[in-house]
């Protein structure tokens, strides 16, 4: 699903340049759940934003389902954005004067798809989180856990190949944190590619594989044994 | 683009987006409604002065003016200073031939208007005093007369013919007759002469000495009745209306000088008035107010739509993240940057509407309270529809240009950096 080959991204700050990723090979099969695990600057964000098409790379190849992602104006960006990946945020960026069901329908309204059809399908998706109820209220009405739930039928809306988590517990308690990890096994197990990238332990156990990030360079990639989150919770 | 503006989505998406802050917008709107109201008042109330002023003078042809006989001051062909002077009929031939800018002249002579009293005018048990005018038919050429139903002016027959014909004023007719008697056909004692009624003349202010209850007759049978001769009061002449007034007048008065054997540097010697100076005046005054209004008009609007380029801004500022959420979902720079000038025109077409709406009520408001102030030169206060499309167009384009800058500044930003921000 994602073939990444040599990848190395630097920033000019000043007259400094920052080597942040320093010749990343990655891939990514179809139905994984990787985490992305290092501490703050090895440049998992970085590498998830390249993924992600929000930031370009200097050098490499990135495939992403066999289609080369490579110098892309903004409006291509844009497009492919929004067919082949879904996106969860540590913050949610839930957009506040919308109902969760217009959130979660944000990316179909950006398809182009017929309004009745997006208000549908942006209801199943809300139904499977478990938000059904919750579909006309705003978000500053939903808790911490619901919010990141909305968010997550909204990056499953637009049916993406890939979902790519940053942070997505990292603004929950532990609790709500092992709710929505539960979530996004369940939807991996229906055959969902899904990255996160975290930096707590418990949270990337609970993904297949973890890929260690250290100083711009992939310093350990392992499978490990599933801790499914639903015994916490 | 067509298929973007057209969708109930994106007006849900504006909507939604304008209305988050109520009172931002509403106060936004402010600055435009404001300029448009100002220059819907101002260019109403312009034109309804201008209106006014048409009015005023309506019975007054615009380039006409009033010539008159005095006394020379300078010695001149033997002649001795102080001389007076008399207009004859014949000056007025001969100044038609002179001075061919002249479209209409109407010599007059009159009775009670330049010191003297009145003639005694008598009908039944019925007296009183009113001035008489001895006039021919062209006069109405430069001064119209409005006569009421069944009647007339005085024709040229009645020149011909000296008949003893008059036409009387609405108040004569007040103080001679009752009021249910129609006055037409009837007779009432000029100066002990018989005069039959032909026509009864409707008083418009604003026209110079004349009043409600001037009495007309022909002039020749004037001449007969006071024994005038080829003597003229005064000429009412009217100018072609594309001709300037100010040199037909000097024209008129060095005719006159020649034919009068008057030196022709006597200033004194004819006086005049020249109504078509003032209309001037008047009306270059009016044409001022209308550009006046036009100028603040637009720069208000200007103000109101910068106005809203500048809220826009600093909403695109508050909106970076969001914004950037929006890209990351897949809204296309274009999606992003139609969205924000679609904002900035919908604002400033909604406020440029409600600023009509409510500038239009304010010009009936005062056109309902000036109604029946008749000496207030103010009536029908309008703004050409194509003026208002205009003024719309306008700021939709302004609008459009000034929603140019938050767009391209939403857009600016990358999408990495909206996400960031906090």
């Amino acid at each position: 699903m994602i073939e990444i080959n040599d990848l190395h991204k630097s920033y000019k700050m000043g007259s400094n340049v920052l080597h942040v990723l320093k010749g990343i090979n990655f891939s990514v099969k179809e139905g994984e759940l990787v985490a992305i695990m290092g501490s703050s600057g090895s440049g998992k964000s970085t590498l998830l934003n390249i993924l992600g098409m929000l930031d370009t790379m200097d050098t490499g190849t990135y495939m992403l389902d066999g289609v080369p992602i490579k110098n892309l104006n903004e409006t291509k960006a844009a497009q492919y954005r929004n067919k082949f990946l879904g996106f969860i945020f540590q913050s949610f960026n839930l957009i506040n004067y919308k109902t969760a069901l217009e959130n979660v329908a944000l990316p179909l309204y950006y398809q182009r798809m017929p309004r009745k059809e997006r208000q549908d399908k942006a209801m199943k998706y809300l139904e499977r989180v478990g938000l059904r109820d919750w579909a006309y209220h705003h978000p500053n009405e939903l808790s911490g856990g619901q919010k990141q739930r909305v968010a997550i039928a909204r990056a499953m809306a637009a049916e993406p190949k890939v979902l790519l988590a940053d942070e997505p517990t990292g603004a929950l308690d532990s609790k709500t944190s092992y709710e929505v990890m539960d979530l996004i096994q369940k939807i991996n197990q229906e055959g969902n590619t899904i990255l996160v990238v975290t930096h707590e332990p418990d949270i990337a156990n609970m993904c297949k594989r973890i890929v260690h990030l250290k100083d711009g360079v992939i310093e350990k990639d392992e499978l490990v044994n599933q801790v499914m989150a639903a015994e916490y919770v | 683009m067509f298929r973007f503006v057209f969708d109930r989505d994106t007006w849900q998406e504006i909507f939604s987006s304008i209305g988050k802050n109520r009172l931002r917008t509403i106060i936004t709107m402010v600055g435009v409604l404001w300029g448009i109201f100002i220059y819907i008042a101002l260019s109403g109330s312009a034109k309804g002065l201008d209106n006014g002023f048409e009015r005023a003078f309506e019975n007054v042809a615009m380039n006409s003016m009033f010539v008159w006989a005095q006394q020379t001051s300078i010695p001149y062909a033997g002649f001795k200073t102080g001389r007076p002077l008399q207009l004859k009929l014949s000056d007025a031939e001969i100044l038609q031939q002179r001075v061919p800018q002249i479209e209409f002249i109407a010599p007059r002579n009159a009775k009670g208007v330049f010191g003297g009293g009145g003639s005694n005018i008598v009908r039944g048990q019925k007296t009183g005093s009113f001035n008489i005018y001895g006039d021919f038919p062209v006069f109405t050429k430069i001064a119209t007369k409005k006569i009421y139903d069944g009647g007339r002016f005085i024709n040229d027959d009645d020149i011909t013919y000296e008949r003893k014909v008059c036409v009387i004023g609405e108040r004569t007719q007040k103080e001679l007759f009752e009021e249910d008697e129609s006055p037409l056909g009837e007779y009432i004692r000029i100066d002990n002469i018989y005069f039959q009624v032909v026509g009864v003349h409707k008083f418009v202010p604003g026209g110079g000495f004349e009043s409600d209850s001037d009495i007309y007759i022909p002039f020749t049978t004037y001449r007969k009745l006071y024994n005038t001769g080829e003597n003229v009061d005064w000429f009412s002449i009217a100018a072609y209306r594309n001709v300037d007034v100010l040199k037909v007048e000097e024209d008129i008065k060095t005719t006159l000088k020649r034919v009068h054997k008057v030196d022709p540097e006597d200033e004194r010697a004819f006086g005049s008035f020249n109504l078509g100076e003032m209309f001037g005046r008047i009306m270059g005054f009016a044409k001022g107010m209308t550009f006046l209004s036009l100028i603040v008009g637009i720069a208000t609007i200007i103000a109101g739509v910068v106005g809203i380029g500048n809220i826009l801004l600093i909403t695109v500022k508050e909106r970076t993240k969001e914004l950037g959420v929006r890209r990351a979902l897949g809204a296309t720079p274009k999606e992003v940057r139609s969205q924000i000038i679609l904002e900035s025109v919908f604002l400033t077409m909604l406020a440029g509407i409600v600023g009509i709406v409510l500038g239009a009520g304010l010009l009936a408001g005062i056109n309902a309270l000036t109604k029946d102030m008749t000496d207030f030169p103010y009536t029908n206060p309008t703004v050409p529809i194509p003026y208002v499309i205009g003024a719309l167009l306008i700021m939709v384009v302004l609008g459009l240009l000034i929603g140019l800058i938050p767009a391209q500044r939403a857009v600016s930003i990358k999408p990495i950096d909206a996400l960031r921000e906090e």
